[in-house]
């Protein structure tokens, strides 16, 4: 089984200089990249099917081709999402802790398919490992030629900048991300003008994420069929996925794009821990639908988890267990988003709090039987199409899920007017 | 009526450095902050006139954008920041308990200082290192898979 992105990464030694790096196959593909032409470089990588890793899950070439690419724009800009801040998702820390230098390449080859000369990486604050280690990559790879000006003897330059956060989940929107590059309020812009055409300081802009520049090299150096290959389901490559919660070895794997949530949870993250049995999990972050039993066998791709009413949004899977009360699981996703709204539109500023201090009620034992129609009326007005971003749809995904498969748990706390968990 | 504060040299200098880098003065804002934050421990109304003042921008706009973010601190902060992870894995694997013991220990809930300054609690979003929650991060330091009984070795190495 190949594992393109994680082969280079061990956490029982540093992680690779430049040199190792090198030795190891490293910047062949930049090297590669800078002899195809930009518009070569975005057909490969579209017909690689490769996917954004951040959640949305859309053709990273296609994302690329909607740049102008007619000379008249001389400003671009390329930056990676590394603002890794959906709660549950840890693996774009690894990818940077475990090799910086494979985010530092794929983010200059990039960078070349737009033609864009300044790059950011855009870290949350909290990463300080990873922002030393991506630093004194960076400054390794200026001595080196693979930044800066005349990037090996092609007439190709490009800056890099290091921008660290100062948190706030809605940053990791790639409009509100451009707000806050711009030193504003991280409010989401209206699309359009997508970011392509019109993003930071209003030039041309992709913004990827970590996991998926990671990919570039990997797509460059051994081509769009092989990556095709990968992928056990419906989708190309292969994915960084994770278990959190009470497994008995939470974790991170590099698995084909599509393997099962049986195969993640029991072979890879070892079963749940002795004494705690399986309720439901959430496929890719805190905001995904809930999946329970009947999915296990189920394949992680994008396709096949949406089919089962989710998404696989991140691939890092949060699992709900027998001892944790779900009105409390979902009570403490709905504090978070409630508290991470950034307040730009009525239905995400207002109904985020109201539906926090429903579940909060029912954890009280206060909770009222009208009150589960007003949680369902919520996932109705904070849904897709009635907000400005996807933060409040992606908050309503765990409660209509969790409205659905742990039905009886709410209704439990009405009728005994406590939470049957404490 | 506020007093005038300004900017050190040093920090005008770190600043100028930020401004050097971007199309238009005020676009340093965050990084204006976060550079004044670390030579003087918070954000106080002064500083934060003075700030508006260097980036052309009126207080009120830099207040919203200072006000908006999680880690630019308005109010005082004591020596050492106690980020508690209150995410989704850390609830699962326990944090309440974690906060529960950080409450008897230092006296003080989320949101407040100890009174000889030298802890602030305050809750934080998900640290990304949810295989090895409960996790809470104390100035630039993560620690992982805390337990109860870790709290007092990890809390004596700060002064």
């Amino acid at each position: 089984m190949e594992t393109p992105l994680t082969q280079h990464i061990s956490f029982d030694r540093p992680c690779y200089n430049l040199r190792d790096y090198e030795k190891n196959g490293g910047y062949q593909a930049l090297r590669k990249a800078l002899s195809l032409s930009p518009e070569n470089i975005t057909n490969i990588v579209q017909a690689s099917d490769l996917k954004g890793r951040g959640g949305a899950g859309f053709n990273t070439g296609m994302k690329w081709s909607f740049v102008p690419m007619n000379g008249h724009h001389p400003v671009k800009y390329l930056i990676a999402n590394a603002d890794e801040m959906e709660p549950g998702t840890f693996k774009d820390r690894m990818l940077m802790e475990g090799n910086p230098h494979q985010l530092i390449e794929g983010m200059i080859i990039s960078a070349f398919a737009i033609q864009a000369n300044i790059s950011y990486i855009f870290l949350r604050w909290a990463y300080k490992k990873a922002g030393r280690l991506l630093k004194h990559a960076m400054d390794e790879a200026y001595a080196a030629g693979y930044l800066g000006k005349n990037i090996l003897g092609t007439g190709y330059n490009l800056e890099m900048y290091l921008h660290t956060g100062v948190g706030r989940y809605i940053c990791g929107e790639e409009t509100a991300l451009l707000n806050a590059l711009e030193g504003k309020r991280a409010t989401p812009r209206a699309k359009p003008p997508f970011p392509q055409v019109s993003g930071l300081f209003g030039k041309p802009t992709i913004v990827n994420n970590v996991e998926t520049l990671c990919n570039i090299p990997h797509i460059i150096n051994n081509g769009p069929e092989w990556f095709k290959s990968l992928g056990k389901g419906n989708d190309a490559g292969t994915k960084i996925y994770g278990v959190s919660g009470r497994v008995r070895k939470p974790g991170l794997w590099e698995l084909p794009m599509g393997v099962s949530m049986r195969e993640l949870i029991e072979d890879c993250a070892g079963g749940m821990a002795n004494g705690y049995a399986f309720r439901g999990a959430l496929p890719g972050g805190a905001s995904t639908d809930f999946l329970v039993q009947e999915h296990m066998d189920i394949k992680l791709d994008y396709k096949s988890v949406a089919a089962a009413g989710s998404r696989l949004g991140t691939g890092t899977m949060i699992v709900l267990d027998d001892h944790t009360c779900p009105v409390g699981f979902v009570h403490n996703l709905e504090h978070f988003f409630a508290q991470e709204s950034c307040g730009w539109c009525t239905p995400c500023r207002e109904g985020l709090p109201w539906t926090e201090k429903i579940l909060l009620s029912m954890e009280r034992g206060e909770g009222r039987p009208e009150d589960l129609q007003l949680l369902e009326m919520h996932t109705r007005y904070l849904g897709p199409g009635n907000t400005f971003c996807a933060l409040a749809p992606g908050a309503m995904e765990p409660l209509q899920s969790a409205l659905k498969y742990f039905r009886e748990d709410f209704e439990k706390h009405i009728d005994q007017k406590k939470c049957p968990w404490r | 009526m506020i007093a005038q504060e300004t900017l050190t040299p040093e920090e005008m200098e770190e600043i100028d450095h930020e401004i050097a880098l971007v199309p238009v003065r005020r676009a340093a804002a965050i990084e204006a902050l976060k550079i004044v934050q670390q030579h003087r421990g918070w954000i106080s109304d002064d500083s934060l006139h003075a700030i508006a003042g260097y980036l052309e921008m009126s207080p009120e706009e830099l207040d919203s954008v200072a006000t908006f973010y999680n880690l630019v601190f308005r109010k005082p902060v004591g020596r050492n920041v106690i980020l508690l992870c209150d995410s989704i894995s850390c609830y699962v694997m326990g944090y309440e308990k974690i906060y529960g013991q950080l409450r008897e220990r230092l006296g003080i809930s989320f949101g407040q200082t100890t009174s000889d300054g030298r802890f602030t609690l305050l809750p934080n979003a998900c640290l990304g290192t949810c295989d090895h929650a409960p996790a809470l991060m104390i100035n630039n330091e993560l620690f992982r898979d805390v337990t109860a009984n870790d709290l007092d070795e990890i809390l004596d190495r700060y002064h």
